[in-house]
């Protein structure tokens, strides 16, 4: 057997999910039966910001079948501390708790919960409760929120504050060419397939089950722990599938504190499934400023960076993005400053949403460079490679590896751009103009510290556990594939679990780390189980194996043979029985170590993209096709190129939706998001998206983490809204700086001729 | 969503009866009915489903026109023969609108009667005057960039969001209905209707009035006809703005010209002045002009929707340029022709 030449790390295997999901046997937060379940349905607020004054609720409570009503006055006590409810991920300031009492922070902020017997009633009787408020004044217009921009003094764990060098300021004043452009990001809210969703199994015991739409099942056992002054020991997390996230399910929602509440309230099992318009009431990613001014000599090298922004978020909350250090990083320049700061708007905390803070920044920054390029009259990509640097500028630190050159060439050829004319509208095909853009993107290649187990039976079955999220990325598989990889064993032979609490600790899945963090711990598992075979066998009689060290052979087709010599060998099965061994079970920790550490220090981690757009536009009409997208991505290794590709696909098409569709509109006086359902809320379609071409570039950096592998999960969206706007620009001659690119930014509104 | 009853009559005199009830609803397709009772905005107490009827076929009238069931589906309609040979106009109209699973399931009689998709009206916790009469209209001073242009009043600026509809406009369609007061038919620019101040009348159907056939003239427009439409994304997302044009060309000359506008007013917008000031004349970027001018006169934006008036000039320009030529827009080739 040679399977596993086919199936470990870097083959392009299906997804080992593949069958549950298209089989439907797949059950998602929502679908777990449960026997006697009670309905909980989410009654929201109708103003941004006040004081409950009366909740009338007798009409609703008199519909038979309704079993409790939920409010801030009868709620049970939970924790008193804002300490209590913090999550891993959550931003410095006071979090947001449902039904705490009678303050409206946000609206469509939940204030009240109608438990009932059936999900229609409960559903009607929560259409009966009726709310009287006292308004206050309130913001939620972000250009109006900028006076009172500021940074607050405890920033976010993940934030880096900009590294500024030189002198950019005086080196743009004396920069013989210069731009300088002021960029606006609507909101967008992530909208997920699956709106979040939890079903809480009351065990009886006093213990409960949770299966809730999430992408860190720790994460929320630990957050309800602090909430409701459990031991962490009687609650069991479950997110075995999850139906998209983007970012929305790295906190905990109020759907899942809602539904605990209310299963400790009745002692029963409780589902709570939030509707598409209530998806719209939590985390979205922040509307953003942002300001870039460059300078350069007339050879287009860059002299002068000046790159600030603003990103909103809530009155309770400080979400904090790292929006202008990607482009500070990237370009060689002497003289760089960054600026930042939030700007607080009166609804629910903005949140991480697919690469949050690059999306925006880097885009913005590309959007700046294609317009001093232009400005410099230099093409764009060759302006890019004048001023590639090879270390990370902001931070002083070569990078582990960084093969953005490769990237630029090969999208390059790969897309024609040697073909493109300079001068904007001077492509055309039929009525339509033609423009070519491109773009840079960025991102971090971070690695967690991960925990997995591995059991492997005496039949060859190996199960390999931790407490990973899938969230549509690929994370079984990935796992399978490095437990396959290191024990030589088909997938079929491989069972994977991740999505509970109780398997081995995990990180949320965010940052896209998870299949360098999780495949990493999964092959120091299944390492750790080759060497306890490696023992055994060693120490059977007549051993073919000698006293082979474990570089020393190879495991392949359910045997352990000599790499040098591979007839002499031994069947797995074989060593377990001479060993009466029924399984073999290990755990272990992949954590950077102390050379990843000194590495952190010393080196950049990131993983780079150059994005090429086509696009068509009928200028009179201000109709735009996106015909032809490649993204060559440098991410190191690929440890399944049709997931991978998979996920820059996707990331492509949601940059494509920021660049044209994605907005969420509010309107002021109400203080609310207006366009919350499908219909009105665009993200593309199948019509809005022509031919992606994906490629990833080699790129062997064994430093970066322990498999080489950086994480593709969000490095196809950044920049790709900056090569679609460059393109409309390269089309038009028109400069839209305000995403997304709708219809009515495009056309030509002057008079006819 | 409400509690309600649920009958499904076989005969039109019985669903007639079953939604006399204050508060009765017909169900076709479902595809708006559903989606209002779910955020609460319909709360109907008696659902009459109306698919037994058999009320969905397609029939040839004497004289050359055609018979369109109300229960016959979208897509049923715009893949028939008939109508893909004799009205392409409205084949292609359909097929411009929704997404393929929706026209599946959507109606004829219920496309004509599907509601706004202003966002107020969807939205429980704002003012609509169309959905609770007198508390204001909150889509005015608003998030309005979907909203009318033409045809609003101070009380309501909400669009018909039909694309089908546009082309029955312009076709001159008869809407055949039945009721407690037996059967009449209304000529098709009198069944919808302009807010005023009793917004919440989308049409001029009575109440308790059923919609049982579509009928179209036997008029032959196939030459010479386009339906544009622009949109926020190049498929399913309703119209800013949209235009059907239907023309009789003698040589280079216009001889008839009917064009109607959707995604502008509370109903399919047709100007008899503009049609009449392109009859007799040459087909030039002049006389296509002049009648966007005709029709767009007295346009007036909210603020947001501001572009749609230079939006839709261009586009009732386009589209006349493209029914002259003969080039009708396709609906799956999205490079405008
Ligand atoms: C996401 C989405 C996108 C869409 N995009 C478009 C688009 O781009 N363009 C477009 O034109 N449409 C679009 N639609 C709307 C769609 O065309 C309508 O929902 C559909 O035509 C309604 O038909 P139905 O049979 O489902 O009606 P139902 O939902 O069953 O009924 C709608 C209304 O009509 C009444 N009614 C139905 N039949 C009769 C009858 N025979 N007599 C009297 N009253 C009747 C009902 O009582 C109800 O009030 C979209 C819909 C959705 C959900
Ligand atoms: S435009 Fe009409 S439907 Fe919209 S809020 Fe105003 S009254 Fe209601």
């Amino acid at each position: 057997m040679n399977v596993m030449q086919n199936v470990g790390i870097g083959s392009a295997i299906n997804r080992v999910d593949g069958l549950q999901k298209v089989t439907g046997q797949a059950r998602y937060a929502a679908e777990h039966p449960v026997p006697g379940l009670v309905y909980g349905v989410i009654v929201s607020g109708a103003v941004p910001k006040g004081r409950i004054l009366a909740l009338d609720e007798a009409e609703a409570r008199a519909v038979p079948g309704v079993i409790e009503i939920l409010t801030h006055k009868n709620r049970p006590h939970i924790a008193w501390f804002d300490h209590s409810h913090k999550d891993m991920v959550a931003p410095p300031g006071s979090p947001f708790k449902a039904l705490y009492d009678d303050r409206i922070h946000f609206s469509g902020q939940p204030i009240a919960l109608v438990l009932a017997e059936s999900f229609e009633v409960a559903r009607h009787a929560a259409s009966l409760v009726r709310a009287s408020y006292e308004v206050e004044p309130h913001n939620t217009d972000f250009h109006k929120a900028q006076a009172e921009r500021f940074m607050p003094s405890k920033k976010r764990d993940s934030f880096q504050p900009p590294k500024n060098r030189g002198d950019a300021g005086a080196a743009y004043e004396a920069a013989p060419v210069k731009v300088s452009a002021d960029f606006h990001l609507a909101t967008e809210h992530h909208n997920p397939m699956e709106m979040h969703a939890s079903t809480v199994i009351w065990e009886g015991d006093g213990g409960i089950t949770v299966f809730d739409k999430t992408q860190g099942p720790q994460n929320v056992r630990d957050y309800l722990a602090g909430v409701f002054n459990m031991s962490a020991k009687n609650i069991r997390v479950m997110n075995p599938y999850v139906g998209g996230a983007f970012g929305s399910g790295l906190r905990p929602q109020y759907q899942v504190y809602l539904a605990v509440m209310a299963a400790r309230m009745l002692r029963r099992s409780v589902r709570v499934v939030m509707t598409r318009q209530q998806m719209f009431t939590h985390g979205h990613r922040p509307e953003a400023l942002q300001s870039v001014q460059l300078g350069a000599e007339r050879d287009g090298r860059l002299t002068a960076i000046r790159n600030s922004a603003t990103t909103s978020t809530s009155r309770y909350e400080n979400n904090m993005e790292n929006v202008v250090n990607w482009g500070m990083m990237n370009y060689a320049c002497e003289n760089a400053a960054g600026e930042y700061a939030i700007a607080p708007v009166d609804t629910a905390t903005s949140s991480d949403m697919r690469a949050p803070g690059a999306a925006t920044g880097m885009t913005f920054f590309e959007m700046a460079v294609d317009e001093m390029a232009h400005a410099a009259g230099i093409d764009p990509l060759e302006f890019r490679i004048r001023n590639y640097s090879e270390i990370d500028q902001m931070n002083g630190t070569p990078f582990t590896s960084k093969a953005l050159r490769e990237a630029y060439a090969e999208g390059a050829a790969a897309f024609g751009w040697s073909r493109r004319s300079q001068a904007p509208r001077s492509m055309k095909e039929g009525r339509e103009l033609v423009g070519w853009g491109v773009a840079t993107g960025m991102w971090d290649a971070m690695f967690s510290k991960t925990s997995a187990s591995a059991r492997l039976t005496a039949n060859g079955h190996l199960e390999v556990a931790s407490a990973a999220s899938d969230i549509g990325t690929g994370t079984y598989t990935v796992m399978a594939q490095a437990a396959a990889d290191t024990l030589g064993l088909p997938v079929e032979q491989i069972t994977v679990r991740l999505g509970d609490s109780t398997l081995p600790t995990a990180p949320v899945e965010g940052g896209s780390w998870m299949a360098a963090s999780v495949g990493a711990a999964v092959q120091l598992a299944c390492r750790s189980v080759a060497e306890k075979l490696l023992k055994a066998a060693e120490k059977m009689e007549n051993s073919p194996l000698g006293s082979a060290s474990l570089d020393e052979v190879r495991f392949a087709g359910g045997r352990i043979s000599l790499r040098d010599d591979p007839a002499r060998g031994v069947a797995i099965a074989e060593i377990m029985r001479a060993a009466g061994m029924d399984a073999i079970e290990v755990q272990e920790t992949a954590s950077g170590g102390i050379s990843g550490m000194i590495s952190q220090m010393r080196k950049s981690r990131n993983t780079h993209s150059a994005i090429f757009a086509e696009v068509r536009v009928d200028e009179e009409l201000g109709v735009i096709r996106v015909t032809r997208i490649v993204n060559a991505v440098a991410a190191g290794r690929i440890i399944n190129p049709k997931t991978a590709r998979s996920q820059i696909l996707g990331g492509v098409v949601m940059g494509i939706g920021m660049a044209m569709h994605e907005e969420s509109m509010a309107d002021h006086r109400y203080g609310r998001f207006m366009n919350h359902n499908y219909a009105e809320y665009h993200v593309p379609v199948n019509a809005d998206i022509g031919d992606i071409q994906v490629i990833f570039v080699d790129e062997p950096d064994p430093e970066v983490t322990p498999l080489g592998v950086k994480g593709v999960g969000e490095i196809g969206i950044v920049g790709t809204a900056a090569a679609v706007a460059n393109a409309i620009f390269h089309a038009t001659g028109k400069r839209v700086r305000s995403l997304p690119i709708t219809i009515d930014k495009v056309f030509d509104a002057n008079p006819l001729p | 969503m409400n509690p309600f009853s649920f009958t499904r009559p076989t005969t039109v005199p019985d669903a007639l009866r079953a939604v006399v009830r204050p508060g009765g609803r017909f169900l076709a397709g479902g595809t708006n009915l559903i989606d209002l009772m779910k955020e609460n905005v319909e709360r109907p107490s008696a659902l009459v489903d109306i698919n037994r009827l058999g009320l969905d076929a397609i029939e040839d009238l004497p004289g050359g026109g055609l018979r369109l069931g109300a229960l016959a589906t979208n897509a049923d309609t715009a893949r028939d023969a008939r109508v893909a040979k004799r009205y392409p106009l409205l084949a292609s109209a359909i097929l411009a609108g929704a997404s393929p699973q929706l026209r599946n399931a959507a109606t004829n009689g219920g496309n004509l009667n599907q509601r706004t998709r202003c966002y107020y009206f969807y939205d429980n916790t704002t003012a609509c005057n169309k959905r609770n009469p007198g508390t204001g209209c909150g889509a005015i001073g608003g998030v309005n960039r979907i909203h009318a242009i033409l045809g609003a009043s101070a009380s309501c600026i909400a669009t018909h969001p039909s694309d089908m509809c546009v082309a029955l406009a312009v076709l001159n369609a008869t809407i055949r209905v039945t009721g407690p007061q037996g059967e009449r038919e209304i000529p098709f620019g009198e069944y919808h209707r302009l807010p005023g101040d009793t917004p919440q009348r989308d049409n001029t159907l009575h109440p308790g009035e059923l919609v049982t056939a579509i009928d179209l003239p036997a008029e032959d427009f196939s030459a010479h006809h386009t339906y544009l439409k622009l949109r926020d994304r190049l498929s399913y997302a309703f119209a800013l703005v949209s235009v059907a044009v239907a023309l009789r060309m003698e040589g280079d000359r216009i001889a008839e010209a009917r064009i109607a506008l959707g995604g502008v007013a509370h109903k399919p917008w047709r100007v008899p002045d503009a049609e009449q000031a392109l009859a007799g004349q040459p087909a030039s970027a002049e006389s296509f002009a002049r009648a966007a001018d005709l029709l767009l006169r007295g346009a007036q934006g909210q603020g947001h929707n501001d572009f749609k008036i230079g939006l839709a000039h261009r586009a009732i320009r386009r589209a006349l340029r493209q029914a002259a030529a003969g080039t009708p827009q396709s609906q799956t080739d999205k490079r405008v022709a």
